[in-house]
């Protein structure tokens, strides 16, 4: 594996001297994310394998090429899982584009996300230097946090190498409950269930039905189905997993389909769009056409902003515009990392 | 620090001074050294230096004017908030502005549905708790000194708790910060959504030391308390047992809401202090505490108490009521000042390592203690690998303090070569600034220089911390090249 990092590092310094673009990726689940791929490939997939796991320290160590179902696996057999809930949105999904990506599942409110739980990072920046941030222990703070600002950089910033990250043990009992109640309803209440001790792990709301998963020992978890009532769920792995990765029918057209990140408790936004709210009312799947900038500005007004997650036109920039002065701050990073600008650039469009 | 000639700082001092006084109100702007001494030192108090001034903004707008004016006089800034940091972040620099944020002490308001507030970063910690209580909400990270700390310098520790190993750091429990750069422009960092565009700054400047922009306002998630909580407090005859009992928690799938243990060195100063009733023959003594509801509390203070029998605790008892838990606590809470009573001086080191490696980490320390002719006191974030043995020492006995120094480095050393890392939560700042030469690689700190300067071209707020420069690290090198000895370390010296 040694070879191979010295032969990645190779590349990325031949790429800055001739000043060509690479696009690194893994299994490709993720490419319809973020802004056009361009550059010669850069695969991650022969980087691969769970370099250090010891149920009993709670971390887990493994190379960026990994696929993330065989991560999944190795944890399950330990009755321990990645706590975010990854989506893979397809088979070959990777650990790598999952932390580069910096997407979280269902359980994201409820338990953290991605960078949460990422505790260490060994990366190739943009010089081709082999450099390692943070570490294999859930507390530290020498240095800034570099492994975190990697997670969800969208490979801007580095190539990833081996990424630590802080694991959980599974629940034992898990149920859903399933209610019918309309939006602001639905918003409302998830909110407030969110400010009482309940064992909550995944919430959401579509086409008037309200979805409440429960995750815990199994004394709490009746204790909670108790307070809240609504009706057991039959299948309802089969349900969460196809909302974490967009299997449910409602996200296979080809409509644009943008993912809106608000405060939970923001009000229905009355958008005229079909939509899928989960996170407790933090994050709403909208489709189909809609004004970019009337929707960028709608929803900055409510505190949050508005991604174009996949079809659609990206001329018109995939994220949210920053504010001038982190712009300005973005550009210093994207330097700092990447002075010649080659690692995916343009996939985090408005700086890089 | 290299310090300018006193004749140099009178004139700078002036000078600024004058800048400062057309911009602040008048008790904004401190120059007298007697008004100054308060400031000299943080919670590491063998490091002292007066800073040339000492500014106390009260409003967003004085603290960008007073940027302004270090940008344009390039002059360093350090902020400080209630100077219990441990690691020199807030010691002040002899030719730099010392920002104290203490007037910057009001909780903005409270959003009980979303379950946030928005504080001044000069509020104490445990005043957010205090004051969301009646929603039966809290902040969760609980720092020991979370009586005293503020929540910007939390922020810019990343600091931790006993409970963290459930609730996470402070990195982990705030949604946005409002922040002011170098140059006097207002930055929103993160958001009131779960996340934001671009790259995760609220990340990059938690735990980043005061070194990339002064946080004027943060927006900390609150969280439901607990309907009950109970701690077990478990007896050792030997560390490492206490060490296995605390991996087969982990291991039988429980993540505690703490998981803590003292040493019986410990364990006596605090029983001494707070008479809770500690196991005084006990080697070492674990509290693992189980927090939910009534029903999941119970099922889990059955699992804790088997696992720790079968691990050979020689006595196990666990809190009937939420007197008697706080008492279990109050030595663990308490374990600085207790050891502050049994010793002239202490001095805490922050490592933090695999948990596996703990057995040999203790054993190690114990050497050292006996090598070095200095008590140690172990107290030991036990859940998530965080070390702090402390060493007793006298300051005012000759050479005791450089040889607690000598002891942290080779302890820190230790925990560099066992995978883990020299500060788990009190930061670097000066005093653990040698250790970064050994933990990082000069491209690994050449790129913290190279995101120091993104935020702070200059390197003017709170520089000479947390990061050492090539040259200091190349020293540093020599230094430890030779092993540590003197030359002609055969020679007797007197
Ligand atoms: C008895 C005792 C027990 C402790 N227990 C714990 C513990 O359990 N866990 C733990 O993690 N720590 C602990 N600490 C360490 C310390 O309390 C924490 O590091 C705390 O967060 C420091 O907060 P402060 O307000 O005192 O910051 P200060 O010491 O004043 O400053 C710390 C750093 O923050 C920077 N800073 C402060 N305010 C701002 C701001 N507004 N903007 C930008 N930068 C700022 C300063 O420049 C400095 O670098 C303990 C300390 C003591 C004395």
């Amino acid at each position: 594996m040694e070879n191979l990092i010295q032969s990645l590092t190779e590349r990325v310094k031949q790429a800055a001297s001739n000043n060509t673009p690479l696009a690194i990726h893994g299994g490709n689940s993720k490419s319809f994310y973020g802004g056009a791929i361009r550059g010669d490939a850069l695969d991650l997939r022969a980087y691969t394998g769970i370099i250090d796991y010891e149920p009993k320290e709670l971390v887990l160590t493994v190379r960026a090429g990994t696929p993330l179902q065989e991560i999944e696996t190795a944890l399950e057999a330990a009755g321990q899982m990645l706590p975010f809930e990854p989506p893979y949105y397809a088979d070959t999904a990777t650990i790598g584009g999952t932390v580069a990506t910096g997407l979280s599942g269902p359980r994201r409110p409820y338990t953290g996300a991605v960078r949460d739980f990422v505790l260490g990072t060994r990366i190739i920046n943009g010089k081709g230097e082999d450099l390692s941030f943070g570490g294999r222990v859930i507390k530290n703070v020498a240095g800034y946090d570099v492994s975190r600002l990697m997670t969800g950089a969208m490979g801007t910033l580095g190539v990833l190498l081996d990424i630590s990250f802080k694991v959980l043990p599974k629940p034992t009992d898990e149920i859903t409950l399933r209610f019918e109640m309309d939006e602001a309803t639905a918003i409302q209440r998830f909110n407030e269930w969110a400010g009482k001790p309940l064992p909550i792990s995944a919430t959401s709301w579509h086409q008037g039905v309200a979805m409440v998963r429960l995750s815990g020992a199994a004394a709490g978890v009746k204790a909670a189905r108790e307070k809240l009532g609504g009706e057991a769920v039959a299948d309802a792995q089969a349900f969460w997993r196809d909302l974490r990765d967009h299997r449910a029918p409602f996200f296979e057209d080809a409509e644009p389909l943008r993912r809106l990140s608000v405060p939970s408790t923001t009000s229905p936004l009355s958008l005229d769009l079909p939509q899928w709210i989960e996170w407790g009312g933090a994050l709403r799947w909208v489709k189909g056409a809609a004004d970019v900038k009337v929707l960028r500005e709608k929803i900055a007004s409510v505190g949050g902003h508005a991604t174009l997650f996949r079809h659609g036109d990206k001329s018109v920039g995939v994220f949210h515009p920053l504010a001038p002065v982190l712009a300005k701050i973005h550009v210093n990073l994207k330097a700092a990392f990447d002075p010649d600008n080659i690692l995916n650039p343009g996939r985090m469009d408005n700086f890089s | 620090m290299a310090a300018l000639p006193e004749t140099n700082i009178a004139a700078s001092r002036a000078a600024l001074a004058g800048r400062l006084s057309g911009i602040l109100p008048p008790d904004a702007l401190l120059t007298e050294a007697e008004d100054l001494k308060p400031y000299e030192c943080d919670g590491l108090s063998a490091y002292r230096a007066l800073p040339m001034l000492a500014v106390l903004p009260q409003t967003v707008e004085e603290v960008q004017r007073i940027l302004r004016v270090a940008t344009e006089t390039e002059t360093k800034v350090v902020a400080r908030g209630s100077g219990t940091g441990l690691s020199g972040g807030a010691t002040p620099l002899g030719d730099g502005i010392l920002m104290s944020m203490a007037k910057f002490n009001r909780i903005v308001s409270v959003d009980p549905l979303a379950r946030t507030a928005r504080v001044q970063p000069g509020v104490r910690n445990q005043k957010i708790s205090e004051e969301v209580a009646y929603l039966g909400l809290y902040y969760a990270p609980d720092p020991s000194s979370q009586i005293a700390c503020s929540i910007g310098g939390n922020v810019a520790e990343n600091s931790g708790g006993v409970h963290c190993l459930k609730y996470g750091l402070t990195v982990h429990n705030i949604l946005k910060i409002e922040v002011v750069t170098i140059e006097g422009e207002t930055a929103t960092i993160g958001s009131d959504a779960l996340d934001s565009p671009g790259y995760d700054l609220l990340a990059l400047i938690t735990g980043s030391e005061g070194m990339l922009g002064i946080t004027t306002e943060v927006t900390v998630k609150l969280v439901p308390k607990p309907q009950l909580a109970r701690v077990v407090m478990a007896s050792f005859d030997d560390v490492e047992k206490a060490g296995d009992a605390v991996a087969n928690v982990i291991g039988a799938g429980i993540v505690p809401a703490g998981l803590e243990m003292m040493d019986k060195l410990a364990t006596e100063a605090v029983e001494d202090f707070v008479h809770a009733g500690y196991d005084l023959d006990a080697e070492a003594i674990l509290l693992c505490e189980s927090d939910g509801t009534p029903e999941e509390v119970e099922e889990e203070i059955a699992k804790m108490e088997t696992v720790m029998k079968a691990s050979g605790a020689t006595a196990c008892r666990t809190s009937n009521s939420e007197s008697e838990r706080l008492k279990f606590w109050s030595g663990r809470k308490a374990a600085f000042p207790a050891v502050g009573r049994i010793s002239p001086d202490y001095y805490c080191i922050d490592g933090s390592i695999p948990r596996r490696a703990l057995a040999p980490t203790l054993r190690r320390t114990e050497e050292l203690s006996k090598k070095y002719g200095l008590r140690c006191a172990n107290v030991f974030h036990a859940g998530d690998g965080n070390l702090h043995p402390l060493i007793l020492f006298d300051a005012n006995v000759e050479g005791e303090l450089e040889r607690t120094e000598a002891v942290a480095a080779e302890l820190l050393e230790l925990c560099i070569e066992y995978g883990g890392t020299i500060t788990g939560e009190h930061g670097v700042g000066i005093e653990k600034i040698n250790q970064m030469c050994s933990q990082f690689s000069d491209a690994e700190r050449e790129m913290f220089f190279a995101v120091k300067r993104a935020f702070d071209e200059k390197l003017l707020l709170n520089p000479g911390k947390a990061i050492p420069t090539l040259n200091r690290c190349a020293e540093y090198g020599r230094m430890r090249v030779s092993g540590g000895k003197m030359p002609h370390s055969d020679i007797p010296r007197f």
